[in-house]
Order: structure tokens, then sequence, then C-alpha cells
């Protein structure tokens, strides 16, 4: 009966609305068996940071379609860790250029996924790199 | 786990996440952390809210914490959403129309799902209204998911039952269905600008009106039924909820006043008693079934006919009455 | 259509290759069992004169320039005028994006498009904390008539029509416009140009929110007055189907609610300011995506005009034939492009375009192939831009007027899209309307539904998209160039607001904003107070501010 489940965070930083991809994973998440709270579109690394401490999420996905993750993502990573939660993995996608994932992995964004990544990959990939806390 | 009582005492935003989810996934040995706490809770108004899906409830929810906040109170939210019978995920999307509140420190948003264990949701909310309550939120609301049975368990954890319905949903017989006309201490009709609004409102006055002197917990109240605006209308819509957050503190001093608090208390305290036998026993037998394989020889024989579920639960009842948990389980956490 | 003796003989023809394709399949067979469009949509393997036999050639086909326009508006076709060659672009500040327009000019397009960065799009200016990140990375940072005057510097007002693609602020960005006309001289009378202003778009599918569908609308009858008055050659309005299809709708979606989205703007026209429907319609125009699906799309904007015309007629009575036209511009689908072996985009834009020109559009804009990676480089817009040029020029596809016309598929196929399409607006209709189906999330759901069915497709290999679930290149490096928008780009737009914020007259404009809140209360036309406020240097987020605070702001409900 006691049983961890892992739980996500889903958010779009920034002013882009494209959510196409966000709400396509949050239905795959669910299927996949994660529990995954989605926050949508237009939120600030704040908030996102916030939402994040409380509800315990094993790891936050984040999509920005909008050029601006270099300030966007390190941001959510970086307030997280001031928040004492850098147990709380984070994941970004979108359009990233290739030069941009060294600088964000450095940041700590554990892995960046790219337009054409398969559902199953993304899924299997937070089975392997995310566990449920302890 | 003491520790984490400890920390929640002393305001820890973190660790109270923590120890709800150590809760939900009802972890072993996290009642210890609730009884570091237990002391200290009772404080808080709670509110519950429930209605079909797609009433409103979030988004009236989302209103009712600034209509608080702009008094000054600090608000704490459950908010419960299904989870998949198929995968075991869930999709918990109530926060994202809370968004505004999201940096406000005077506010605490949880996303709960459902788990589909036995008696779980009940269980998991009421002791996130105990987190919620020692981390000194003025007032508690809690989401329901607004389908099932469960659904009337809410007079068990809260104060004040707010129904919500919405005109062209057929939501009156699905109310009744669901038994919670009987628990409402207060009607909200939901985008009241909608065809079809007066004439819900009529047949919700009425039935009011019929079932004044219920046997209920709120003996000699008038259960008011307010008509909320849309929330495409910004301005209107805050007037409104505004006047649906003065009923709620209205009808909590109507308790106090005649002395009906303490008996939702009792009532309140039942229940939690209930469900921490139930986790106090049932959930190590079942996690000791599970982890042995027991479970699993049992099910099989039954589908082969070879015994029954009952005679199985009388010879379990008898052997875990004489012999306890195998210790090393009932050590782990 | 036809004579009974035809379908008699096709009939007995039909029975014929049946029994042969059976022969075949025996020992042949099919390679998969469905074939469908890239919707979704089931094909079937032939199509003859029995599946287009109750059309009627009169009132269901007939010539260009005749109801119901399903082969064009003009009688012409493409001989007397190609398309517009119309490239979005933007980016960085103002002085920056004008020399790409200059640029582009110069290259042979023929008309002019803004890309506005998020900031701009949102209503926030860029010193917002909302801002912080995203100047200039998308498009073009304007906040104040400072920034607009170098946007269309040298460019000559009365000739080149742009369009903005612009939604929430889109007063505030056609006040600019205006009033910097006026201060060149020319009268509003000669400008033409296009605004998107169609939020209802925004709440089905591109998020770019700022207040409720009610008052949205409001605004966007506001300027569907104003420009019916004083700015007639302006596209108030154009309707767009494009992101609705980014959002992974289906082409039978994208149309049924593109079009509904129009039949309410036409509505809201009519009952909030009293104008007939000949008044304004005729400035009304359309936006379309043309996806991969050659004859899909074909069928889709050859049912687009149809269904308008209809709609036009006979449930607005009107009585004008230019409301009757669908006019519309056209992009091909960025979602169709990869980011994996970029260089095959080329081939899938040339497709779309070859099918948008065939669909009979108006204007164009070719995707570039590293839009799905960053900004367009240079190179890259001339490859797009030339595509659109050879098939214009070189291919010999505008010789004559929509050449698949009379095709059993292509015929079949657009009656198809019709008939779904208007079960869809027949709905909404049911609903109450596309505002009343927004706020129960109809729209938006049966995307959501779509979009994730074409993901689980294309990862079980359903559906193929090349190089991301069929011919993927292990470890493949992308080797383009990639273009990107410096960061101090920031710092210079914020030195720039903040010029211009100490210079201006900040009584006068809080004069003008509160007399445009004024009118906001009253219901008065808002667009002469925008005017006169970007004229005195208010900013866009300060007039999006006044709309918030009298509005109200909207929330995203979170359908999904």
């Amino acid at each position: 009966m006691a049983q961890r489940r892992i739980r996500i965070l889903l958010a779009k930083p920034g002013l882009d609305g494209h959510d196409r991809g966000a709400r396509v994973l949050a239905r795959s998440f669910r299927d996949a068996g994660f529990e995954v709270i989605y926050t949508g579109c237009h939120q600030t690394p704040e908030q996102i940071a916030a939402t994040a401490l409380q509800e315990d999420v094993d790891m936050v996905g984040l999509s920005c379609l909008s050029g601006a993750h270099n300030y966007l993502y390190p941001q959510v990573a970086k307030l997280l860790r001031d928040g004492g939660a850098d147990d709380i993995v984070v994941v970004g996608g979108g359009i990233i250029p290739d030069k941009d994932i060294p600088t964000l992995k450095e940041a700590g964004i554990k892995e960046v996924f790219l337009p054409g990544a398969p559902l199953e990959v993304i899924n299997d990939w937070i089975r392997a790199n995310v566990t449920p806390k302890e | 786990m003491k520790e984490l009582g400890k920390r929640v005492l002393a305001g820890d935003i973190r660790a109270a996440s923590r120890l709800i989810r150590n809760l939900e996934d009802q972890i072993t040995d996290t009642y210890i952390a609730i009884q570091e706490i237990f002391k200290e809770t009772g404080k808080s108004h709670v509110i519950g809210i429930t209605g079909a899906p797609g009433a409103g409830k979030s988004t009236l929810t989302d209103e009712l914490i600034q209509a608080y906040r702009s008094q000054g109170k600090t608000v704490g939210v459950l908010a419960v959403d299904p989870t998949s019978p198929f995968t075991g995920g869930a999709l918990l999307g109530d926060r994202i129309r809370m968004l505004r509140h999201a940096e406000d420190p005077g506010v605490f948003v949880r996303s709960l799902a459902t788990r589909g264990a036995m008696g779980g949701i009940s269980k998991a909310v009421g002791e996130g209204i105990h987190v919620m309550d020692v981390l000194g939120k003025d007032r508690i609301i809690v989401e329901t998911v607004g389908v099932g049975q469960q659904e009337v368990e809410i007079i068990n954890h809260a104060h004040t039952v707010i129904v919500v319905l919405v005109p062209g949903m057929g939501d009156e017989i699905q109310a009744l269905k669901a038994g919670l006309m009987e628990i409402a201490d207060i009607f909200v009709i939901n985008k009241a600008d909608r065809e079809g609004a007066g004439k819900l409102y009529k047949e919700t006055m009425n039935m009011v009106q019929m079932s004044r002197d219920r046997a209920g917990v709120s003996k000699g109240w008038q259960i008011p039924v307010l008509l909320v605006e849309s929330v495409m209308e910004p301005h209107k819509f805050a007037e409104s909820v505004e006047k649906l957050r003065d009923k709620i503190e209205e009808h909590y001093q109507f308790l106090v006043d005649n002395d009906l608090i303490s008996e939702r208390m009792r009532r309140k305290t039942a229940a939690e008693i209930q469900e921490a036998l139930w986790g106090a026993i049932m959930c190590p037998i079942l996690n000791e079934m599970e982890a042995s394989g027991e479970m699993k020889r049992m099910i099989d024989r039954c589908l082969l006919k070879d015994t029954d579920p009952y005679t199985l639960a009388d010879e379990i009842a008898l052997r875990y009455m004489k012999e306890g948990l195998a210790k090393d389980i009932c050590a782990d956490s | 259509m036809f004579t009974q003796e035809l379908l008699d003989k096709s009939s007995l023809l039909r029975k014929k290759w049946e029994d042969e394709v059976k022969k075949v399949i025996a020992k042949n067979p099919d390679m998969k069992e469905r074939w469908s469009t890239v919707s979704d949509l089931e094909i079937k393997r032939i199509y003859g004169p029995e599946d287009i036999k109750d059309m009627d050639f009169e009132r269901d086909i007939a010539y260009p320039g005749q109801f119901p326009y399903l082969r064009g508006n003009q009688a012409t076709g493409y001989r007397g005028k190609f398309w517009t060659f119309r490239m979005f672009a933007g980016m960085g500040t103002a002085v920056v994006t004008n020399q790409r327009w200059h640029y582009l000019l110069s290259t042979g397009q023929t008309g002019l498009s803004t890309a506005f960065d998020f900031p701009t799009l949102m209503g926030y200016d860029t010193d917002s904390p909302k801002a912080k990140g995203e100047c200039g990375k998308c498009g073009v940072a304007i906040d104040t008539i400072d920034d607009f005057r170098d946007l269309i510097k040298g460019i000559p007002l009365d000739k080149i029509t742009t369009s903005m693609t612009i939604n929430p602020p889109a007063t505030a960005l056609w006040a600019m416009y205006c009033a910097s006309a006026q201060e060149q001289g020319i009268p509003l009378t000669k400008i033409g140009g296009t605004i998107q202003n169609d939020m209802l778009k925004e709440f089905i599918a591109q998020k770019t929110l700022m207040c409720p569908p009610e008052p949205s609308v409001k605004l966007i009858s506001d300027t569907i007055e104003f420009g019916t008055k004083y700015v007639p050659k302006w596209n108030t309005i154009s309707i767009s189907g494009y992101h609705i299809r980014e959002a992974g709708a289906t082409a039978v979606q994208e149309l049924a609610f593109t079009l509904r989205d129009g039949m309410e703007y036409v509505e809201d026209a009519i009952r909030r300011k009293g104008l007939h429907v000949d008044e304004f319609a005729p400035r009304l125009s359309f936006f379309f995506n043309s996806h991969i699906d050659f004859f899909e799309e074909i069928a889709k904007l050859r049912a687009a005009r149809r269904i308008w015309a209809k709609a036009m007629r006979e449930r607005y009575n009107s009585q004008d034939p230019r409301s009757w036209w669908m006019r519309f511009h056209t992009q091909t689908a960025g979602c169709s492009l990869t980011a994996q072996q970029p260089y095959n985009n080329v081939v899938r834009t040339a497709t779309e375009a070859l099918a948008a020109v065939l669909g009979g559009t108006q204007s164009l804009h070719t995707n570039s192939l590293d839009e799905v990676l960053c900004l367009p480089s240079d190179h890259a817009v001339q490859i797009a831009l030339r595509t659109q040029q050879l098939i214009a020029e070189e291919t010999g596809v505008v010789n004559t007027i929509d050449p698949l016309a009379g095709s059993y598929f292509v015929e079949a196929l657009t009656n198809e899209m019709e008939e779904k399409a208007w079960e869809y607006i027949h709905k909404i209709d049911e609903m109450g309307g596309m505002v009343a189906a927004i706020e129960k999330g109809f729209p938006q759901m049966e995307i959501s539904d779509a979009a994730y069915k074409f993901q689980q497709q294309i990862d079980s290999g359903e559906k193929v998209m090349i190089g991301v679930n069929k011919y993927n290149i292990e470890d493949e490096v992308v080797d383009i160039p990639i273009v990107e928008i410096d960061d101090g780009i920031e710092q210079e737009q914020l030195r720039r607001l903040a010029e211009t914020k100490r210079k201006r007259d900040s009584r006068k404009v809080a004069e003008c904003l509160k007399d445009l809140a004024e009118a906001c209360k009253k219901g008065d036309n808002v667009m002469p107070y925008c005017i006169e406020a970007v004229k005195n240097y208010a900013t866009v987020q300060e007039i999006c501010d006044v709309y918030r605070e009298v509005y109200g702001e909207y929330r995203d409900p979170g359908i999904y």
C-alpha cells in the first residue's frame, strides 16, 4: 500500500503561449503513471519554484519556445537551490540551440529534450533518472 | 519523522509539503509526525467546496483566496483531482487557475490525487488539513474532485460546506443523487449569467425550503443560495465571491454561537479515529501481505473458487489478532 | 453532375477494377490497412464519378469570380498578379528589423509582415519584470511610437502594405501606424495593411491573453468600426486558423473553428455597432495554415471559400459579392518542420506552398528551413522566398486557374471538408456561439485530443515524420548557422524606453490614459483615444493596463 509516486511539475515559463507540447506531455505523463501538476503558460520562474516547493515534486519540466530559455531555465534551478530544493530534478525542452545545452546543464538543468523527442523516450528517461523522494 | 513534525510546527514549507506527501504515500511511521503536531491543530476554519466537474470550483477557490487575502487572512488549499484507474497517473490541473497566488507566502496550495485506494483520499485530506492548520492558515479550502461516493465525506472535514451548481448541466439531479443536498451549508449557483440560472435558483430554493428542518449538523441555519457571476466578468465575479466569503464567515459564526462546532468536531474526530485505525491496522497488514506475495496467492485462490474472500478475511483477522505483524516490517520506514 | 449512362458505365468498370484489386492484393498485400491524411481523415483507394454525383455544377463549382467562389474570387486568377510574397520578419530593436525589411524588399518581396517580441505581443513593456529575458527574441520590441517610427523608416506607407501580427494590443499598435502615417502626411484613406487582431483563436489556441472574451471582441468591433469609417483600405482583422492548426488541430477543426470565429466577429459588429454586414465584411481577411498533406490542404482552402460565401449570403443576408469573398493569407506549417535533418524542411515548405497556391491563396509566407531551431538566417529566408518565386515563375502552376477542379478526389475531399466543418459550426451554434463554446472549453479540448492522438501516432510509427521517427541519422550533427539575438538588445531597448519616458510630458500621458479608460467604461470606440495616447508617447503596456484595469484580466482556465 505504501507507494511512492513520481510527482512532476510541468510549466511554461516566459510569455509564449505555445503549449501544444506541454499539453501533450501532461497527458503522456499521466498515462505513464506519474502524477503531474500542470500549471500552464506565462509563469515567472518565481511562481514555478514556489509551486514546486509546495507540491513536493520530484521533477520540474520546463517548456519554452520563445528563445528566453537561457535566462528562464537557470533562474528556476537557482530559485529551487535557494529554497533548499536542489534535490528536485529540473529538465527543459523546446527550441534550444545545441550550443546552449552545456551552459544550461552547468546551470542545473539535468536534461534537455529537443523537438521530436518521442514521448516514450522522455518517460523512460524520467523512470531512470527521477526517483521519488525517500 | 519526528523531525518533520517539528519543522512543520516551525513553519517550514518544504517540511510541510513533504509531510503531506508522506501521508499521501502512506509511508510507514509518518503518523509519528502527526502525533507531534496534533495538539496544535483545530484552529483553522475549514471550508469544503464540492460540485460536479466543470462547475468552476477552482476558479471560485481562486477568487475566494483573493477575497480572504484582501482581509489579511492566510489561506491553505487542498485541491483533489482524480487518479486514472488504468495507469495510476493523475493530471492535477486545479492550481492552474490559482496561479496568481503562487508567490504569496500567505497562501499554500497543494494538489492531491485520489489514488483510488480504499478510504485513501478522505484520510489524506484530513491529514493535509492538519498540516495546513499547524502552519497557521486561517482558512483552509478543500476543493473536492466532484464525482463519486466520497464527495459527501467532505462533511467529516469541513466546518462549512459549499455546493456549487451550474445551470444547464443537470446538476440538480446529480447533486441529489450524490447526497450533496444534505451536506450543503451554502449553495452557489455559478455562472449565473447562463441560460437557466433563474430556474436553477428557484429549484434550489424550493429544495432548501423543503429540507429546512433537516436533522443535519447545522440545525437552524438558513441555507442561503448565492448567485455568482461569470468569471468572464471579472469585477462582478469578484464582488459576488466577496459576498460568498461573508456568508461563509456568517455560517461559522452561527456554528460558534449555537454551540454546533463541538458537534462537528466530534463527528470529525470519530471519522479521523476510524481512518487512523485503518492506517494503523489495515495498512501494515496489507503492506505485509503485498510484500510477502500472500495477496497475490489469495487472489489466485479466489479466482479458482478454491476459497472465498470472506473465509480468507476471517483467517487473516484471527492470525493477526493472535500473532501481530512481522517485526521487521513493523519497524521499516 | 453526370448522366445516368455515364454512372452506369462507371459502375461497371469499377466492378472490374475492384476484382482486379482483390486479385493483386491476394498476392501483394497493401503496405498498411488504413490510409489517411495527416489529420487522420480516411482516404479511399480511388475516387470516381459516383463520389461527386450529387454535386451541381452551377451551385457547387461554377467559375472563378462566381458564387460560391470555390475556384477563386478573381476572374483572372494569378495571371494579372501573383499572390503577395509576404515574409514574416522581426527581431531585436526596431532599427534592426527595419534593416531586415529593406533587405527583403530588395530581394523581391512584395509585402511586409511584422513579428513582434513576446512582451509586445502580450502588452508588456520591456521594463516590465515579466519581460525579462524575452526582449527582441522572437520579434521586434515596440514600446512607444519612437520605436515605431524607426520600424517604418523609409517604407512608403502608401505603397507597401504591412501586416502586423498583433492581438491583445492591436489597438495600440494600429494607433501607432495611423499616427505615423499622419505624421508623414499620408491620409488614413491611403494606407493599407492588416492587423491580426483575432482574439478568439488566442483563447482557443495560442494563449496570447489579456482580457476576457467579451471585451476582447468589443475592442475588435471598435477597430472594425474605425476602419470602416476612416481607414477603408485596412484589413482590421485576420481571422486565423494558422495557430489553431499549430496547436494540434486537424484540418477540419482549423477550417471550422476559424470560420466560426469569423461568424462571431460578423455577428458582434452587426449587433454591437449597428453596422450593415456589407459595410465591413469586404475588409475581413483570413489566415490559414498549409500543412504537409497536399490534397487535404487544397481541399480545405477551396472549401473555406465556399463555406464563407454561403454563410455570408445565407446567414447574414449579405448583398455585396465582395463580402462573399474569402480573402486569405497562408503560411506553411511550422509544426511540420523538423529540427532533425533541417534541409528536408525546404522540401516540406515547397510542397506546402504549392498546396497553398493550388488552393488559391492571396498571400503567402514560406517558412525558412531553420525556423524550428532559431530565428531565420538571411540565407534561409532567401531560399524560402525563392521557393515562392520558383512556384510562381518556373513551375507553370499559375498558368491556369484552380487546375484541380473537377478531380473526383479533390472535389469529394472538398465536399467532405465542408460537410464536417458545418457539423462543428452547427454544434458551436447550439452552444450559443464561439465565446460560449470557448468558455465551455470545447474547441480547446477538441484540439488537445487531436494533438495527443497525432503524437501517439508519431510515437507508434503510424504517421511518419522523416528524420524523427523514420530514416533517422544516428548521432546527427545539425550543421546550420544559428541566428541569435544578442542579450545586449534588452539593455539597448531599456535605454530607449527610459529616454522616451524622460522626454515626454507625463501629465499629458496620464490625461490621455484617463480619457481612454473613460471611453472603455462608456463603451465608446477606443481608437481615437489610442491614437491620441500614442502620439503623446503612451507605451503599449500603459494602454493595455487600462484595458486590464477596466475589463479585468483573463486567466487561462487551463483546459487540456
